[in-house]
């Protein structure tokens, strides 16, 4: 128990300086004989809001499973708050985790479970008081804009409903950082702007660093372009601004067949001469 | 390329048997050092002992009815039809109470590990889990491992009485033998060698059921096809596992107690 408070200490300290929240330097990973990511390296800086762009299959979950501790490289190194994951236990990585919030593809919500206590997870596993969970559940629930399901189980959700549940349970505990795992995958377009929205709003409201996988570019240029106006509590457009009122704190990393391909701002993406990087964007 | 490659099946085979022991040794450690999760290990407890008791009833009666019915036709040959009793009871408590129980408790409850935990495994629900700072192995796992070893032992107790008790309902209602030579001769029969004998093979059954069980549900991979592969394969591990460690414990009992 000393150890798990004292590790969690440190991450807090490291927090608070410069230190990149998620830096990665060579990272290679191989299942059976084929390389699913080879030599990726980039550092996610604290507020910063990096999107993962590129084909299906070409690792962009197995890079958010490695920054999580999920999987381990072959090569290479993780650094998660300035600690290194690579070699870290098991057993270790469990309160670090506590600093993280993840939302799965498929939400990967317990079945057994229902909303509230889906919600709860972390809250009950930590033995917070039932009645301040219940208080913290409310309002997580109520940022996703899902109270009124609170007594439901997952198989009576939608998947929309799943995927803000699953968004609702990840910043419960109010993470340091947090990676969404193609959140708006195998969505309707509606449904799919509600949730690029909630993750807009948690950006702009928390200033959370996050790392966000997609396919779907509309949602990726939504994300960057977009401002979530906490005083009138609605996404707007910004005409005027820095880079015409593109979010600075929002960046790219396209990957392709394993390998990085880009990393840089809105602006550098758009105007890259890469023939790839052009075709994809079209 | 080669249709078959015995270097990598060997490999893949010993890759699998390094899992599941690195699997079940975590397991044991995890039972003996907290945190634990008592309210699942009462509910797996409820689900495994609970509700394996009629199953359990029903296999013990009707062994000890047929195994009765068999003895009284064998002995009749002998002249000692007044030893159906304790032919019965030896029998029960040394082998077929235990084998049976963890059979049939396999059937059941390694198949339900396996894909319940298969489920939780290709839906992502692990590593949700452990994303969410909490060790699967010591939620899912040591809870199932403790209740299985903790209920089976009880499991075999109550099959072996169902046992005794339906061998005695046929010999004495239906072959006409005295009732109380019958449950006098398997008291008698019984020592402290065979009660210790047959009260430790429920506690490898219980490893074994909870170890594979929990083993092939963790490792599924492939969707709902791989799920139902994975109990498939839960089943018929387990099943033989406890048959050839049945066989490996009744040698060191027969070596310690001498019969």
């Amino acid at each position: 128990m000393s150890e798990a408070t004292s590790s969690s200490a440190a991450v807090m300290d490291l927090t608070d300086d410069k230190t990149p929240v998620v830096e990665f330097k060579d990272v290679t990973i191989t299942f059976d004989v084929k390389p699913v990511l080879q030599n990726i390296s980039f550092a996610v800086e604290r507020g910063e809001t990096l999107i993962l762009l590129g084909p299906a299959g070409c690792g962009k979950s197995v890079l958010l499973k490695l920054a999580n501790g999920l999987l381990r490289p072959d090569e290479g190194s993780i650094r998660i708050f300035g600690q290194e994951i690579t070699t870290m236990r098991d057993r270790d990585l469990y309160p670090l985790r506590a600093h993280v919030g993840m939302v799965f593809q498929e939400s990967a919500l317990f079945d057994s479970l229902n909303v509230e206590d889906n919600v709860a997870y972390r809250l009950h596993e930590e033995h917070v008081p039932e009645e301040e969970a219940h208080a913290r559940v409310v309002e997580a629930l109520k940022f996703v804009e899902l109270e009124q399901a609170i007594a439901k189980f997952p198989s009576e959700l939608s998947g929309g409903m799943r995927r803000r549940v699953s968004i609702a349970r990840a910043i419960i505990s109010g993470p340091d950082l947090i990676l969404y795992d193609s959140p708006t995958g195998g969505l309707d377009p509606i449904t799919s702007t509600t949730i690029i929205e909630l993750v807009m709003k948690q950006r702009d409201v928390s200033h959370t660093t996050s790392l966000l996988v997609t396919h779907r570019l509309q949602d990726a240029f939504t994300l960057a372009t977009h401002r979530y106006d906490p005083a009138k509590g609605m996404v707007a457009l910004p005409k005027d601004g820095p880079n015409r009122g593109v979010d600075e704190t929002t960046k790219f990393l396209m990957l392709n067949e394993g390998s990085v391909v880009f990393h840089g701002t809105t602006e550098e993406l758009v105007h890259s001469t890469d023939p790839w990087i052009k075709e994809y964007l079209e | 390329m080669a249709l078959f490659s015995p270097d990598l099946f060997l490999k893949q085979k010993v890759a699998a048997v390094q899992d599941y022991a690195i699997l079940a040794g975590t397991a044991v450690v995890d039972v003996f050092t907290g945190p634990h999760y008592w309210a699942d290990m009462f509910t797996q407890m409820d689900s495994i002992g609970v509700g394996s008791m009629p199953i359990i009833v029903l296999t013990g009666f009707f062994t000890g009815c047929v195994l009765a019915l068999q003895s009284v036709t064998a002995l009749q040959q002998f002249g000692a039809v007044s030893k159906t009793g304790s032919l019965v009871s030896l029998s029960m408590v040394k082998e077929l109470g235990p084998v049976l129980t963890g059979l049939m408790v396999s059937g059941r409850n390694a198949a339900g590990m396996a894909s319940e935990l298969g489920s939780m495994k290709v839906t992502e629900q692990i590593d949700a889990m452990r994303a969410l700072g909490t060790d699967p192995m010591r939620k899912l796992v040591a809870p199932r491992l403790i209740a299985t070893v903790f209920m089976l032992f009880f499991l075999t107790i109550v099959a072996d009485a169902f046992g005794i008790a339906g061998g005695a309902l046929v010999s004495i209602y239906l072959e006409g033998l005295n009732g109380s030579s019958y449950l006098h001769s398997s008291y008698q029969s019984l020592i402290h060698g065979d009660i210790v004998q047959g009260l430790t093979k429920p506690l490898f059954s219980g490893f074994i059921i909870a170890t594979v069980g929990c083993y092939f549900g963790m490792k599924t991979t492939g969707g709902t096809q791989g799920v139902g592969r994975s109990t498939t394969q839960a089943v018929v591990v387990s099943s033989v596992a406890i048959i050839v460690v049945d066989l490996l414990v009744t040698r060191a009992m027969i070596g310690i107690f001498g019969s």
